[in-house]
């Protein structure tokens, strides 16, 4: 298997990939009208502002993927009963926790910069508070089980109940809360509740940037979501073998 | 579910129905939960009126604190239901006599009873104690109160199922609970707030959906996820 790694030298490419969109993320210029292939679009209210982009939207995207992926571990940890399925769950779930803390500091502090205060309980606020407490949850839930088993069962079942509940703030959050979030993708109309959100019209080159980011990201969370997997089943097979020499 | 009646064993509804009427009577002879329940509404709402003090609050933050008080009554006996199982030593017995989603509606029926009960008193102590707190619209707010008890208890009973196995049920419960009831509980203050304002009850309409579908929704995947959850 290590073999196999080295002749492909993936985790080089990720890190000259990474170090790419960073570099074009915070150094291509932003003006009112781009002629040229490497310049931004201002966003009026944003500008500078809007390079959170390139980094915040990809956290919170992981934060989301990981919550999904350790959902979907978690059935199949309950169909089979396999605790390897356990381990992929349970470390999704944890970089997932460090993921969304990061979009939430990042967006605190845009926030900061932006609204004039680091938490105003706009409605994209609130969603990722509650994932955040359902991370908390979740581990709160993994440490007051003992047995490996019972463990990875109660937590496969919370994260299920979790992704059945998550989508309805889709639909309450919007009625009690108004947002100023800016909406790239989703609202083009760029207004909410009569308070028009900054409008993020991204060019061509912006877009590209933006997903080579989102994919790098991805990779290092794939990378980062492998190494954990291996070391957890490294003390499992450990831990295994203690038990049968005894 | 029609199991014949030759083979001796009850049918489906028979054994939820042992499984209900069991802790009704066990409630019956104690009257722990009931009365742990009810000194909680007390204390919150005795907390709520302190916290006021001689001011008062406009309506729409009133409405807001029934459900906190109903929500904190609701966190501090809904487990019970299941703990109590694990506590004594009978969840064995339990899952020898009775299936699985015989049990859980068992439980799931005395925690509705429970709720719609200790939430009446609640809400009439809240009317009673709290000044200028008033209802405009009676229709909103009754139906808002049965569909949320019936989701508070109907998301409990199954939170209670999985913390009943653990070591900190006390405080866990609370922790795994409070995300999961926040789309529930923003509906049912948002609904109370338009009950208590005096809006038409088709105003509330888009409210009672959400409620409707999250207690569906909820009741579903416990009758999924219930079996990894009480087997050992």
């Amino acid at each position: 298997m290590s073999g196999k790694i080295r002749a492909f030298p993936w985790k080089g490419l990720l890190g000259v990939w990474t170090t790419l969109v960073i570099v074009l993320a915070l150094a291509l210029p932003m003006v009112p009208q781009p002629r040229f292939w490497y310049e931004f679009p201002i966003v009026p209210g944003l500008e500078d502002k809007a390079r959170i982009i390139f980094f915040h939207v990809p956290t919170a995207w992981l934060s989301v993927l990981a919550f999904v992926s350790s959902m979907v571990y978690g059935i199949r940890y309950l169909r089979t009963k396999d605790l390897r399925w356990d381990l992929r769950s349970a470390s999704a779930a944890g970089l997932g926790l460090l993921f969304c803390v990061l979009a939430t500091v990042t967006g605190a502090i845009w926030a900061k910069f932006s609204w004039g205060t680091f938490w105003n309980w706009d409605p994209r606020q609130t969603s990722i508070f509650v994932l955040l407490l359902i991370y908390g949850a979740y581990f709160a839930l993994r440490s007051a089980v003992e047995v490996e088993e019972k463990r990875a069962s109660l937590a496969a079942v919370y994260a299920v109940i979790a992704g059945v509940v998550m989508p309805f703030f889709m639909f309450v959050i919007p009625r009690v809360l108004e947002s100023l979030h800016p909406e790239p993708l989703v609202n083009l109309e760029g207004s909410v509740g009569g308070l028009p959100a900054p409008k993020l019209q991204m060019n061509g080159t912006m877009l590209a940037v933006f997903l080579a980011s989102l994919a790098a990201f991805t990779g290092v969370y794939y990378w980062m979501w492998t190494l954990r997997v291996r070391a957890a089943a490294l003390e499992l097979r450990r831990a295994t073998e203690g038990e049968n020499r005894d | 579910m029609s199991a014949p009646v030759h083979t001796g064993r009850p049918s489906w509804i028979r054994s939820a129905l042992a499984v209900f009427l069991k802790d009704w009577n066990s409630e019956l002879r104690t009257r722990y939960a009931v009365s742990a329940l009810l000194m909680f509404v007390l204390t919150t709402i005795a907390i709520v009126l302190f916290a006021l003090g001689t001011e008062g609050a406009p309506p729409h933050a009133l409405a807001g604190m029934l459900w906190v008080v109903i929500f904190f009554s609701g966190m501090s006996g809904l487990a019970r239901i299941f703990v109590t199982e694990e506590e004594r030593g009978t969840a064995m017995t339990l899952q020898l006599t009775a299936p699985p989603s015989a049990v859980y509606t068992g439980k799931l029926l005395f925690n509705l009873v429970l709720v719609y009960a200790v939430n009446t008193v609640a809400v009439l102590l809240f009317f009673f104690f709290i000044q200028g707190f008033e209802v405009r619209t009676v229709s909103i707010f009754l139906v808002t109160l049965f569909l949320g008890s019936t989701g508070l208890a109907v998301m409990a009973t199954l939170i209670a199922a999985i913390i009943a196995k653990a070591n900190t049920k006390g405080t866990l419960f609370p922790v795994l609970s409070f995300p999961l009831l926040l789309p529930l509980l923003l509906a049912v203050i948002k609904a109370t707030q338009l009950a208590a304002e005096g809006a038409f009850f088709a105003e509330a309409g888009g409210e009672f959906q959400i409620l409707i579908s999250y207690i569906g929704a909820v009741l579903t995947v416990s009758y999924l996820v219930f079996d990894y959850v009480w087997k050992d």
